[in-house]
């Protein structure tokens, strides 16, 4: 399966905007996360295609994963 | 130093110095200009005429060493929602309003003489009122000239928006670098315009420290505040680095960025208006990434933003105007927005205001979604000229909507609809229906536990939850403004008790109260439901918190959704 992952804000430094990730079955948000060496706590905002995701979901093929640190603004 | 409301009447060219009446005593900020306009000002009155009035006050923990405290409200009826209104913002003017005892500053009538302009001087125990010949200038020439004999001076100025009282028109506010903070929302420049009145200096000379019934408390408190923010990692870290401007990103891949007049909630542009790029052009330009809009702010959202040569454009360069602006009208030319936002700095002008309204022009055919070109003329010559066109664009979006024919007009009570779609952010939809300012996205922040997961969570492509997440916010906010806290400071305290606690410590500590937490937001719901009262007195009813039928009908890209709360569910909302 392919997913896409999108970085942001502080996250990007020392890894990458967007890439492509071929993942198998079973692969969870927690398991890409472990694998940038992102620390849970330090996520904020978690989105699969656009809806807020828990670190346990499980992706899909084709899920895009977007992943922020804690930031807000308005 | 007691505190004094300072009034001036235009038509009799007089100034006087009052006692605090009782009632108004224990209020400041938003809870005071609100209460002076529901007291004072006739609810079906011209908002350009001489029965409007026109009201400045810091908040009640303003000039004080709390953090982030240094916000002014202004408040009268609004020329473009016919609503009450009031709008707050940084700057010096709060601080120096507090410690020189002027709790208020109340501007009433209007000039007999129509080719006179005038200018207002105030400090401690004087009021004078002197021609000008400013009138015609732009803000930053403005402050430039008022602040070279007296550089600590605090400058309330209008640019030429303000003087051909355009429905959008704002205040602008000096700040501690000499350039501009804004009172920006509802049109209260067109309020001073119509007074003749282009600027209000405010002279430090005679400035004493804020009065504290127990400084020792206060001084406690006000540590914990300040450590609350800075451990908080929105306003200690996310809003610091990346500024407002990273919300572009995250709304964009929450599918509730608006784009192109609401018809999308994705905008393919933009990474090249968005907080990161916009932190690394300021890095690379040698801009400044932090900077704060008023002294004793601990979390510096603001920036300085260079052009390509290193030289100096903008400053407070906020997500708001980068969307209104960016991907609303289409554009992604960081460097023309930019351009833009120095240009309503300087003519006077609100930014979500004038973005949405060309977003509007945009689609009834003016020019093409994505012309920066046409973004720069029509601002940078029309309105700042005055031309028809630029008129129409200054009255707001749903006048520009009326002029051009178009259907999609984002707007509640007559005011633009700021920067996060309600179709796929519910919970700020609820508060742009129902805010007595009209679509007001400050009002009641939803997006936080909407789109943040600060303070809880809700989702926001559903109505669960929606509606008391938007009151509790608003009322909290109410109390926010009253105080004279920045609206950043929410943060932290939806998520950690110890900052609510500590702002209700500086308050019993300043004043010598004995005040809860839970009257604290009795306050903030008395100061809504004036607000309401007020508005229910101008004619407005509850079909008027309502959001535009395209947003019912037309399914937003990507989610697909729609707004679907009834009637019924959107009145529950003033149950309180």
């Amino acid at each position: 399966m392919e997913i896409e992952v999108k970085l942001f804000a502080g996250f990007r430094k020392g890894r990458f905007v967007k890439e492509v990730f071929k993942i198998d079955e079973g692969v969870s948000v927690s398991d890409i996360l472990a694998r940038l060496e992102i620390n849970e706590e330090d996520t904020g905002i978690i989105f699969v295609n656009g809806r807020h995701a828990k670190p346990e979901y499980i992706l899909c093929d084709l899920d895009v994963l977007s992943v922020f640190p804690v930031v807000g603004g308005g | 130093m007691k505190d004094k409301i300072y009034r001036v009447n235009i038509s009799t060219m007089d100034g006087h110095i009052e006692d605090v009446p009782e009632k108004l005593v224990g209020l400041g900020g938003r809870g005071l200009t609100s209460a002076v306009v529901s007291d004072e000002v006739e609810p079906l009155c011209h908002p350009l005429g001489k029965n409007n009035k026109l009201i400045f006050a810091p908040g009640l923990l303003s000039g004080t060493i709390a953090a982030n405290s240094g916000r002014l409200s202004a408040g009268a009826k609004s020329p473009l929602t016919g609503s009450i209104k009031e709008s707050n913002s940084g700057g010096t003017a709060a601080r120096i309003f507090a410690r020189t005892g002027i709790k208020a500053l109340i501007i009433e009538g209007f000039p007999e003489n129509r080719d006179e302009f005038y200018g207002i001087r105030i400090k401690a125990g004087t009021i004078e009122i002197e021609k000008t010949d400013l009138w015609g200038k732009g803000n930053f020439e403005v402050i430039d000239i008022l602040s070279k004999d007296n550089p600590k001076a605090g400058v309330l100025t209008i640019g030429p928006a303000g003087e051909m009282r355009m429905a959008a028109a704002n205040i602008s506010v000096k700040d501690p670098g000499g350039k501009i903070r804004s009172l920006g929302r509802g049109g209260l420049g067109a309020v001073m315009g119509s007074k003749h009145i282009k600027y209000i200096l405010i002279d430090p000379l005679g400035e004493e420290s804020v009065s504290l019934v127990d400084p020792d408390k206060f001084k406690e408190a006000a540590k914990k505040f300040a450590k609350a923010l800075v451990e908080h990692p929105v306003s200690g870290e996310g809003l610091p680095t990346y500024g407002t401007n990273v919300l572009t990103n995250v709304l964009h891949e929450a599918g509730g960025l608006p784009t192109r007049n609401f018809s999308s909630g994705q905008f393919e542009g933009h990474d090249n208006v968005s907080g990161e790029k916009m932190h690394e052009l300021i890095e690379a330009r040698g801009g400044k990434v932090r900077h704060g809009c008023h002294q004793g702010c601990v979390i510096q959202c603001s920036q300085i933003f260079n052009d390509k040569d290193g030289n100096r454009v903008t400053s407070g360069f906020e997500y708001e105007t980068i969307w209104a602006i960016g991907a609303n009208c289409g554009i992604d030319d960081l460097d023309a927005l930019a351009e833009a936002d120095r240009l309503m700095d300087d003519i006077g002008i609100d930014s979500i205001e004038t973005g949405v309204a060309i977003a509007v022009s945009m689609e009834g055919g003016l020019a093409e979604f994505g012309d920066s070109k046409a973004l720069i003329k029509i601002i940078g010559e029309d309105i700042k000229n005055g031309t028809p066109l630029g008129r129409i664009i200054g009255a707001g979006a749903e006048v520009t909507g009326k002029v051009y024919g178009v259907r999609r007009v984002p707007v509640v009570k007559s005011q633009a609809l700021p920067a996060y779609d309600p179709r796929a952010v519910k919970g700020i939809g609820i508060t742009y229906a129902t805010s007595p300012m009209g679509a007001d996205h400050t009002a009641g922040y939803s997006v936080t536990s909407n789109i943040l997961n600060v303070g809880g969570a809700t989702d926001p492509l559903k109505k669960e939850g929606q509606v008391e997440l938007s009151r509790s916010l608003q009322i909290a906010t109410a109390s926010l403004d009253t105080a004279g806290l920045c609206i950043f400071v929410a943060f932290a305290v939806l998520d950690n008790s110890a900052a609510m606690d500590a702002i209700v410590d500086m308050l019993n500590a300043r004043f010598g109260s004995s005040i809860t937490a839970d009257d604290v937001m009795d306050l903030g719901a008395s100061v809504l439901k004036m607000e309401r009262e007020f508005n229910k007195k101008a004619g407005f009813t509850e079909k008027d918190d309502r959001l535009p039928e395209f947003f019912r009908e037309e399914k937003l890209p990507p989610h697909g959704v729609t707004w679907d709360f009834t009637d019924q569910e959107i009145d529950d909302f003033w149950n309180f």
